[in-house]
């Protein structure tokens, strides 16, 4: 071991083997504004660089089938100017699903991994499954609804700016640290799988919190949350924010939003806009 | 333990830095024991290449070696390819061993890796002499390896188990199951990989994962912050360091835990990743009890910092993370076959029609036993 | 609480000299000078005083000479009148401590035992003034070869190259945020930075949107924990994007932008709304492990369309060398090295004072690993972290640097005087500080001319060490350590920086 003097050199994961986007017509159709990928052995930067494409011949509708965790879907297409795209992704998407994502609709049949929508600023996230760790983290506006559950850290320094308001609701339960150093934003938690009883799986719930508002519908106890939050009653206001968007979630389900509203709802908010303001000497 | 005095006489500031990993994992387990071939394996780990940088893959397989399955399977490379080292090693070998059989690993000549080493295989029963009767079969050989690991230059003893076998080099672990020919050769009920990336000692077969003492094999993704505390605490009962790497420690951990203490992963994994003390503060008071002295006695084993660790044995696979969940698990389950991975793309890509995915609560183990649904049991508070 | 601290500073002033225009009063953001109209005489509050010396430097008649108080507290050598006044604070507060600027402790400045060399008869000095010196600079990634093809027009590369930026002087100023430092003063930096044709960094509070167009070519644009200000725009508009996991003056932790300095623009930069606390995480939550790093290097490459080099700065700690390994094979074009002297608008004076390694060591332990594992190519390092004149510069790119990021030495060129007090967000000077009336004491015409005056200057003095050393490109020396040499140094020390003793 000590006498190798071979130098092991540098083997880049991610771009080794990777195809140029010139090779890999057959794994895509386009017909006018209509597009199918086959996502099958495609790899990251490949299914990236063949959405790019498509969506820079006019597809603004793309279906994309036999995803198995290709990463960050939907980040690219920003770099297509004046492009909107309607992404339909079938399969399990990959870590950073839609990361900085800018004004695309990205619609997962199936489950998605970590960083769902991580630093995303416009444009819509629909997952037909669960969500992993740090779903929504530094979310700064669009929309993302997420049918079960999430992980942890779900919402993390989610941040808001005038009328710039990041929107996410999820269907099911949460893991720990759920809106964690929320700073902005609207979360709505809602619960339909919990059992009869049952609480809400996180805790540490908006620990550090400094902005925005999380409802929750179920049982959820202030042991289960941080410090930085109170948990109040929702008055009228509050209920025709969570009527329109519980209303979005149950038409992009086919859910019913009646019996989703029939149960009770609370909020929580933080304590304070300065959670750190008296730790300091000056 | 009775180890060789590796690193004893050295001051902690010549020590070696401590390994840096980083990783993809993957286990998979047939848990009515039914034996079958790597591809699910290999197929699943490459679906996840992006999580290692090719400086390290390796594969542990539980069943392989049926028909010398009471003896000791002790894998053996021998750097830079040296013949006169493995003369050495095997007139050791036949001091302390019987040698059954022993013949050189099949590898595909096809596969151009890294530097690779001479990679040999031993089946052995031990042949004790005088005091050593009083050791069990298992402490003599754990013994006999760390001598050849750190007296002998050159040879390093990788595998050292019943009925099992761990293959591992540099390179990716779909390159390192080609040169090995895994998925032509070998068929087992237990299948765990890592693909690694490292920081430390980039280009060493030997510090590839996955990390076996006898038929005990880690896996694990992280960095332990709390490394220098745990592996001295593990030196006061005798378990020195020869690579200096997280996983290392972890498997001393547990083969002090659990091999020596026998205490159960559902024990040791409140040890590893104890619940927080305002959670322990809520509990009934024989639960609180038990938490409360369980971290008295063996904090300085609890693992601090970001880890998946995925741990098999005969009989036992079981996968957890720290307390905080800093690193990502996924279980899934098909029929008897139960499967734990990095992601959960790497088990869908392998086994689209799963009857259960799911991602348990930080430092709850997943624990898949033998004819059992144990592992089921995670799903209390997963998502 | 009636407060036990002794004052910091005394003022004197000379009654003599003294015209009473109340210069000192308008130009004390702390309120140390009052005039009181019953005495028709000017009054001094020591026990406010930072000692930044705007009142001084302003005073018409040179009436005023601020200076450490004299009142001192029995010597102690263990127990130093810091150690107590900190005490003494804590105990009236129950606060952590905050400070600003760099590590201003007793650690060894390896820079001063480190001398360069000059040609002597074996080979000949160049004359910088009248012979070509060349000072560019290529930050990014090189390949390990490069196909070259001929054909009817000649040789031509047929390799596809990562992107670099190309810069005129190894020197670019460092991360330092609109919200730490005032606007005028972030403009200031990216003036001279176009000016000079170098870098600026924005730390993490974005970048106005009205500097996009003109300054985003020279600006290192930072994703940080907070993700503040950042979208896809943002990366896109700028020449490098930079992963922040730490800095040196603070390894380890998140920062606090008190709400006081979020101000209706800051907050429009930010994103967030005017008034709360800028947090950011002392992690970012994406990242918990190497490979997790690599992922964000290659979000960023996504959504940048793989046009720009991808920096990752650390601070220096234990392990940095197989930290910066890993941090290339992750994917990254360039790593920064922050040390322990580099300096910051707020931390913890603890964690300041307490936590990191010199940058020399940490520098020479990366260079050196980078070259053993035969990866060196594969990204620029850039150092950071305490360089105060030209010299530093040099020996930091003899150790193996392709440039260096100043962050104190700019602030200084621009009026700071290392009061330390940047985190009240009084700074007298118009540095860092969001308040409008101080803001505007710093003209970004006038510092601008500072800067670019500063980087000219050092780049004369560079060309004049290179010169003497018979090289006349940058190049020549970057990593040439056999032009170093340590004096009063350890063997373990030489051994870490990889040079010899002077006289070896």
């Amino acid at each position: 071991m000590a006498s190798l003097t071979l130098k092991s050199g540098l083997r880049d994961m991610f771009l080794e083997g990777s195809r140029h986007v010139s090779e890999l017509g057959g794994y895509a159709t386009v017909s006018g504004s209509q597009a199918w990928v086959d996502a099958l052995n495609l790899k990251h930067k490949e299914l990236n660089d063949l959405l790019r494409e498509v969506a820079s011949q006019g597809a603004r509708d793309i279906t994309v089938r036999n995803v198995f965790g290709q990463r960050y879907i939907g980040t690219r297409l920003n770099t297509v100017s004046g492009c909107n795209v309607n992404l339909s992704i079938y399969g399990t998407a990959g870590n950073d699903l839609g990361a900085f994502l800018n004004g695309q609709r990205l619609t997962v049949y199936g489950n998605t991994q970590d960083g769902v929508g991580n630093t995303m600023n416009e444009g819509e996230i629909i997952v037909h499954g669960k969500a992993g760790d740090v779903a929504a983290m530094s979310m700064r506006g669009g929309k993302i609804f997420i049918r079960n559950n999430v992980g942890y850290r779900t919402a993390i320094h989610m941040k808001e700016y005038n009328d710039k308001v990041p929107v996410l609701v999820i269907g099911g339960t949460a893991q720990d640290f759920f809106g964690e150093y929320m700073a902005g934003g609207i979360v709505i938690l809602l619960g339909l799988g919990l059992a009869e009883g049952k609480n809400h799986n996180a805790n540490y719930v908006g620990t550090g919190m400094h902005g925005g508002v999380i409802f929750v519908r179920g049982n959820i106890e202030k042991s289960q949350l941080g410090k930085d939050v109170g948990i109040y009653t929702t008055d009228d206001r509050d209920m025709e924010i969570v009527r329109q968007y519980s209303g979005e979630f149950a038409q992009r389900f086919g859910l019913n939003t009646e019996e989703i509203l029939q149960a009770q709802f609370r909020k929580i908010l933080p304590l304070s806009k300065r959670p750190y303001g008296s730790i300091y000497a000056y | 333990m009775a180890m060789t005095g590796y690193g004893r006489k050295n001051s902690e500031r010549y020590l070696p830095d401590q390994g840096r990993e980083a990783c993809g994992l993957f286990g998979v387990m047939n848990t009515s024991g039914k034996r079958f071939p790597g591809n699910i394996a290999i197929s699943a780990i490459k679906n996840i290449k992006v999580r290692g940088n090719g400086l390290g893959g390796g594969f542990a397989v539980y069943g392989i070696y049926p028909d010398y399955k009471d003896y000791y399977a002790l894998h053996i490379m021998f750097e830079n390819k040296r013949r006169e080292v493995k003369t050495v090693v095997e007139k050791y070998l036949t001091e302390n061993f019987n040698v059954a059989y022993d013949e050189q690993i099949p590898t595909n000549a096809q596969v151009s890796l890294f530097h690779p080493p001479l990679v040999w295989r031993y089946f052995v029963t031990p042949e004790k002499k005088g005091d050593e009767r009083n050791l069990s079969d298992d402490e003599f050989v754990v013994d006999k390896v760390m001598h050849i690991n750190t007296s002998i230059d050159d040879a390093y003893v990788f595998s050292s188990g019943k009925n099992m076998g761990v293959f591992k080099g540099v390179g990716f672990p779909g390159e390192i199951a080609d040169y090995f020919l895994l998925d032509k050769l070998y068929e087992g009920y237990i299948w765990t990989v890592h693909s690694r990336f490292p920081t430390n000692t980039p280009g060493w077969w030997g510090g590839s994962h996955p990390f076996s003492i006898l038929d005990w094999t880690v896996v694990h993704n992280g960095e332990i912050s709390s490394y220098g505390t745990n592996r001295r605490f593990l030196e006061m009962y005798g378990y020195y360091c020869t690579l200096y790497t997280d996983t290392e420690v972890m498997a001393y951990a547990v083969d002090f835990l659990m091999r020596r203490q026998g205490l159960p992963i559902e024990v040791v994994s409140k040890i590893f990743a104890p619940p927080m003390w305002d959670t322990i503060e809520q509990m009934r008071e024989k639960e609180k009890h038990l938490n409360t002295t369980l971290r008295m006695v063996y904090g300085p084993l609890l693992l601090n910092g970001p880890f998946t660790v995925i741990v098999a044995r005969h009989n036992e696979m079981f996968g957890i993370t720290d307390r905080i969940r800093l690193r990502p698990i996924t279980a899934g389950a098909k029929d008897d076959m139960v499967y734990l991975s990095s992601e959960e793309a790497a088990i869908r890509s392998v086994a689209p029609d799963l009857d259960f995915a799911w991602t348990p609560h930080g430092g709850n183990p997943v624990v898949v036993r033998m004819n059992s649904t144990d592992h089921l049991l995670s799903m209390d508070n997963s998502i | 609480m009636y407060s036990y601290l002794l004052p910091e500073f005394a003022i004197e002033r000379k009654t003599e000299r003294c015209i009473k225009c109340r210069v000192c009063e308008r130009q004390c953001p702390v309120g140390g000078h009052k005039y009181d109209p019953d005495f028709d005489a000017m009054f001094s509050y020591e026990e406010v005083c930072v000692g930044c010396q705007r009142c001084a430097v302003f005073c018409p008649t040179g009436a005023l000479c601020v200076q450490p108080h004299s009142s001192q507290y029995r010597l102690n050598y263990s127990w130093s009148r810091e150690k107590l006044q900190d005490l003494k604070k804590q105990a009236e507060t129950g606060g952590v401590i905050l400070t600003g600027s760099g590590n201003d402790k007793p650690y060894k400045v390896y820079w001063d035992h480190l001398v360069l060399n000059a040609s002597q008869v074996t080979n000949p000095s160049i004359d910088p003034l009248r012979e070509p010196m060349e000072l560019k600079t290529f930050l990014g990634k090189k390949p390990d070869s490069l196909e070259i093809d001929l054909n009817k027009e000649g040789f031509e590369i047929k390799s596809e190259l990562n992107p670099n930026k190309m810069i005129e002087l190894p020197v670019a100023f460092s991360a330092m945020s609109y919200g730490a430092i005032s606007y005028q003063a972030f403009l200031s930096l990216a003036m001279a930075a176009k000016e000079i044709g170098t870098l600026f960094n924005t730390g993490e509070g974005g970048l106005p949107l009205e500097m996009r167009e003109k300054y985003g070519g020279n600006a290192v644009v930072q994703c940080a924990s907070g993700r503040f200000g950042v979208d896809s725009e943002y990366f896109n508009c700028a020449s490098i994007v930079e992963i922040k996991i730490g800095q040196g003056a603070k390894p380890g932790i998140g920062g606090h932008l008190p709400g006081e300095k979020v101000s209706f623009n800051v907050a429009r930069n930010r994103m967030i709304p005017e008034g709360t606390d800028a947090l950011s995480p002392a992690p970012q939550h994406d990242i918990y492990s190497i490979e997790d790093l690599s992922m964000l290097i290659y979000a960023l490459k996504e959504v940048t369309n793989y046009t720009k080099p991808i920096s990752v700065k650390i601070a220096a700690v234990n392990h940095v060398a197989a930290i910066a390994s890993g941090i290339v094979r992750a994917g990254a074009d360039i790593i920064a090295i922050d040390g322990i002297r580099g300096g910051t608008g707020s931390a913890p004076k603890i964690i300041r004072d307490n936590i990191g390694i010199p940058l020399e060591l940490a520098l020479a332990a990366i260079d050196k690993r980078l070259r053993d594992e035969g990866i060196r190519n594969k990204c620029s390092v850039i150092a950071a972290g305490g360089f105060r004149c030209s010299g530093d510069v040099l020996k930091a790119i003899a150790l193996g640097a392709d440039a260096v990021y100043i962050g104190t030495s700019a602030l200084v060129a621009m009026g700071c005087t290392l009061c330390q007090k940047c985190y009240t967000g009084k700074c007298s000077w118009g540095v860092c500080t969001q308040d409008p009336y101080l803001s505007k004491r710093l003209n970004p015409e006038i510092a601008s001319v500072k800067l670019v005056n500063l980087l000219r200057s050092w780049e004369h003095e560079i060309k004049e060490m290179l010169g003497g050393m018979g090289i006349n490109a940058i190049e020549s020396i970057r990593g040439n350590r056999d032009h170093l040499r340590g004096v009063g140094l350890e063997g373990w020390e030489l051994d870490v920086l990889g040079v010899k003793g002077a006289g070896e």
